[in-house]
């Protein structure tokens, strides 16, 4: 057992490797205007120092044994994104996005710190699944109403309440997580058992193929009305992926994905900007003028960036035009610090991930388990859609690199769902240490 | 579930893998490509936001310089203020098709990396400022290279004139000239227009004649010729008698005089007359291997050492030497001998410096932006050709020339000026001539040497050296006499 105490000083010392990211980053590129340090820096140094503190010693006090990597990665990686903000203020002709950013980052640390304060124990949020189901919909759709729904680049995402813009979508996927955890950890038995025979095959009673349908027509609203191709892939992965975690009856994976092709061909017929998306993938060069010059430029900026990059400051990110600083903040990131960066921050990505389902092979308990898997897969699947996206893999879809992106309702959910892991890592541990004297073995297995 | 979990763990691990993947396969295998493309302005944007160096001529004119522009994109636009003057020195700056003369081969100062890293360099870099690149002075006057442009008057030809002592190219012009600027402008498809033009123009203006040309020196080789045979222990006042015609052995072929006249005598009074039959001869008589040795002591055989690219000038096969026959007519600079203009400019250079040939050069300095000397190009003997003796004598026989024989045309008021004219055939039916003219003044204290070459227009018997060559070498002379006060 590795102790609390070890693991939090762990945690310090990685985020004070953050904090050298956030304060050193930001003065290499400001050194592209001015030899003096800019005065700003202290400010920004005591800002991070102060939110990574009250980070980590919320942690200390309220979740001590909990998995001491989840912070510090979510922490680093946002300290990087913080500094290529910085350096897209010129370029996006907007300053004080680097500002703003601290801001939110503050805001998405105080409603971390909530959430491990307000929630003790993961499990009680299992009784508000139906609400927490509701107010995950309504998220989803709020953008469709009139008067505070907002589209940005053809696509209807965003909501404007007063002077803030949020991506209401983004909470919403919490919210679904939890609902989803929730829903299928009393209903897996039920939904597991095969009640009719269809040839070979042994299906489930046609209404518990009832969420599945459900699920599938919001996606496909959210996809035809907001033309959130992202919010809808994401929505609709993560439903199938916890379906068949919590089941493991491959029958929803199959229907899933053959309900995924039908929608996609469908949507591909009927709506010109779905089809669009398909054409630029196939051959992005064909349409370098037009839609396909963003996902070029990405490409362009990839390879001059080459190996090593071409440095802070010195690639030309204005040149993708909008969106770099949120959904093509990988480009300019690849463009500058190269594949070694890029690469880099992949690894960290994939160490986060390997970190939340290593959480979750380690609950005990089903709605936990399912929570830190599907939160997990969650931001993984989320990442991996917008990085293979700007990089022409996979048709783009557009939604945020969970905390590198510029905006405030991406890092607030992220922040949020890395405080609901932390809290789960934290009571796995206690349990842990109180009834089993050696930790569970990771290769060796387990029942459902 | 936890075989759904690590399931899907690992479908997570492999899709980062597979991203990862397509990430190398983009940053480091289609890097190059994609770096490269057309459509990619990132690499061009680098170039035109980089403030290019200038190169101005010795007496301090502009010849290449970058401007800035309003353009918030393309931040520069390389200029050349004189035009079409010094095109086949400064060469050219075009992004689609490249650089060329001082703007490729000093590529690495223009851009500001040759060279020593300063502190102020380093400053720069770090602040990301725009780097600042080192201007070239030249050693050409563009007072002379205006008198070269002049004279030439748009015949197709080449002028090189350099200073006999340091080497310092003082003109070279190469007529016809094309305008730098119509490369360099922004246009993309404005230079693929200008390039094809001047790639597809018959009288071929972006080849530089000066040092790219191999073409028969005519009797501008008998210098060489000369100089072998004093060097061979051949002495000046050998005499051949008078002859209108000479039939090396071994041949029937026989060589005749300009203008089917007769002369000989002495060396000086073969020179004087560019007699063909007297050098026929002696170029027969020399001993086996003394023409060629002699030509290459001159920098025959070899690239001159020039800062821009130079051709080798050369002589024909020793095999073919052994023939008394074309070893007669190569000593008229007939048969197999090519030369640049700038390698019979060399001829002279190494005549008028006592022997040495010096190593020719366009660069004089390097400045940075600041205007402190970070490079000076120090004068150097390239080869040693012949005695001072030897030297001297042929001096005196070229001062003949001018006095009373083919290059009266070059002659300067109260100067000695040493000369050597020249009529070679070319083409294919031996129709076509090219007028030479190689020279040196003042005499006995050599301030510049030039060569000059005009393609005659078929004229006939009147496109001489010369008639055509000698009045133009007269021009430069003057233009320099003026400029640098001698």
């Amino acid at each position: 057992m590795i102790s609390s105490a070890v693991r939090r000083n762990t945690e310090a010392s990685l985020l004070v490797i953050s904090l050298v990211i956030a304060v050193g980053g930001y003065w290499v590129v400001s050194l592209a205007q001015s030899p003096r340090v800019p005065p700003e820096l202290a400010v920004y140094a005591a800002a991070f120092a102060g939110i990574y503190a009250a980070a980590h010693f919320a942690v200390r006090k309220l979740a001590p044994r909990a998995d001491s990597l989840l912070l510090p990665i979510g922490a680093m990686l946002n300290a990087l994104g913080f500094v290529m903000i910085y350096r897209l203020e010129e370029p996006t002709g907007n300053p004080g996005l680097a500002a703003a950013q601290t801001r939110w980052l503050a805001v998405a640390v105080a409603a971390f710190v909530l959430v491990l304060w307000l929630v003790p124990d993961v499990r009680a949020l299992a009784q508000y699944r139906y609400t927490l189901a509701l107010v995950g919909v309504a998220l989803l759709l709020l953008p469709m109403l009139p008067v505070i729904g907002r589209e940005v680049n053809g696509a209807r995402l965003w909501i404007r309440l007063g002077p803030l813009n949020f991506q209401p979508s983004e909470l919403g996927k919490i919210a679904l997580v939890l609902f989803f955890a929730g829903y299928l950890t009393e209903r897996r038995e039920l939904l597991a058992v095969a009640t009719r025979r269809w040839g070979p095959l042994s299906l489930p009673q046609f209404r518990h193929f009832g969420p599945v349908l459900l699920a599938w027509a919001v996606s496909l609203l959210v996809m035809i009305n907001q033309r959130d191709l992202g919010s809808s892939l994401l929505f609709f992965a993560i439903f199938v992926a916890m379906l068949w975690m919590a089941t493991g009856r491959s029958v929803y994976l199959l229907s899933g994905a053959g309900m995924f092709a039908l929608g996609a061909l469908v949507a591909t017929q009927a709506f010109g900007h779905v089809r669009s998306r398909l054409l630029v993938w196939q051959d992005p060069f064909a349409y370098i003028s037009d839609q396909g010059y963003q996902v070029v430029q990405s490409l362009f900026a990839l390879a001059t960036g080459g190996a090593w990059g071409t440095g802070l400051g010195l690639g030309r990110p204005d040149l993708i035009r909008f969106s770099v600083h949120t959904d093509f903040i990988f480009s300019s990131l690849g463009e500058e610090l190269g594949l070694v960066g890029a690469a880099a921050v992949l690894t960290a990505y994939a160490l986060f991930a390997a970190r939340g389902f290593g959480l979750a092979l380690r609950c005990r308990d089903d709605f936990s388990k399912l929570l830190a898997a599907g939160l997990t897969f969650a931001l993984s699947f989320q990442t991996v859609l917008i990085v293979a996206g700007v990089t022409n893999l996979i048709p783009l879809t557009g939604v945020t690199l969970p905390f590198m992106s510029y905006g405030g309702s991406s890092l607030l959910s992220n922040f949020i769902l890395i405080a609901l892991l932390m809290r789960i890592s934290n009571e796995v541990t206690a349990q842990a240490g109180a009834a089993q004297p050696t930790e569970y073995n990771l290769a060796a297995g387990g029942g459902r | 579930m936890n075989r759904q979990i690590r399931a899907i763990a690992y479908v997570v691990l492999a899709l980062f893998g597979a991203v990862v993947v397509n990430l190398s396969w983009i940053q480091l295998v289609r890097a190059q490509n994609l770096a490269s493309h057309p459509a990619n302005t990132r690499l061009l944007l680098k170039e035109y936001a980089l403030e290019r160096g200038a190169v101005r001529s010795a007496d301090g004119t502009v010849l290449a310089i970058s401007e800035p522009t309003p353009d918030r994109e393309l931040k520069s636009l390389r200029t050349y203020p004189e035009g079409d003057l010094f095109a086949h020195v400064t060469g050219y700056y075009s992004l689609r098709f490249g650089r060329d003369g001082l703007e490729r081969y000093y590529n690495r100062q223009l851009t500001g990396e040759g060279g020593v890293v300063t502190m102020q360099d380093l400053g720069d870099r770090l602040l990301g400022r725009g780097k600042k690149g080192d201007t070239l002075v030249l050693t050409l006057d563009s007072r002379v290279q205006e008198a070269a442009q002049e004279a030439l008057s748009g015949r197709k030809g080449a002028v090189v004139a350099l200073d006999p002592v340091s080497g310092g190219i003082l003109a070279m012009y190469s007529s016809p000239s094309f305008d730098p600027n119509r490369l360099s402008q922004h246009s993309a498809d404005g230079q693929q227009e200008v390039w094809e033009e001047l790639n597809d123009a018959e009288d071929e203006p972006l080849i530089n004649r000066a040092t790219g040309a191999l073409l028969p020196p005519g009797s501008t080789f008998k210098l060489v010729t000369a100089a072998a045979a004093l060097e061979n222990g051949i002495a000046a006042d050998t005499s051949f008698p008078a002859t209108g015609q000479y039939q090396p052995e071994q041949t029937d072929r026989t060589i005749g005089n300009f203008g089917g006249s007769t002369c000989g005598g002495t060396m000086a009074q073969a020179m004087t007359v560019s007699c063909n039959t007297y050098f026929a001869r002696l170029g027969a008589e020399l001993p086996e291997g003394a023409l060629e040795d002699t030509a290459e002591a001159f920098g025959f055989g070899e690239e001159p050492p020039l800062d821009i690219r130079a051709v080798v000038s050369r002589m024909p096969d020793d095999e073919e030497l052994e023939s008394p026959a074309f070893r007669a007519l190569s000593a008229i600079g007939q048969f197999d001998v090519r030369a640049t203009p700038l390698q019979m400019a060399l001829v002279a250079a190494g005549i008028a410096n006592g022997g040495n040939v010096p190593a020719p050069k366009v660069v004089k300095q390097i400045e940075d932006a600041q205007g402190a000397i970070v490079n000076e190009t120090a004068s150097e003997i390239w080869r040693t050709a012949v005695s001072s003796a030897t030297a001297a004598t042929i001096k005196e026989m070229m001062v003949s020339v001018v006095d009373s024989g083919t290059a009266r045309g070059a002659a300067l008021e109260g100067v000695r000026v040493a000369a050597k004219t020249g009529t070679a055939q070319t083409g294919a039916e031996g129709d076509e001539t090219l007028a030479w003219t190689v020279a040196f003044a003042p005499a006995d204290t050599p301030r510049i040497a030039v060569a000059v070459v005009v393609e005659g227009s078929g004229a006939g018997s009147d496109e001489t050296g010369g008639r055509l060559a000698a009045p133009i070498v007269r021009q430069v002379l003057q233009a320099h006499r003026a400029a640098a006060g001698w």
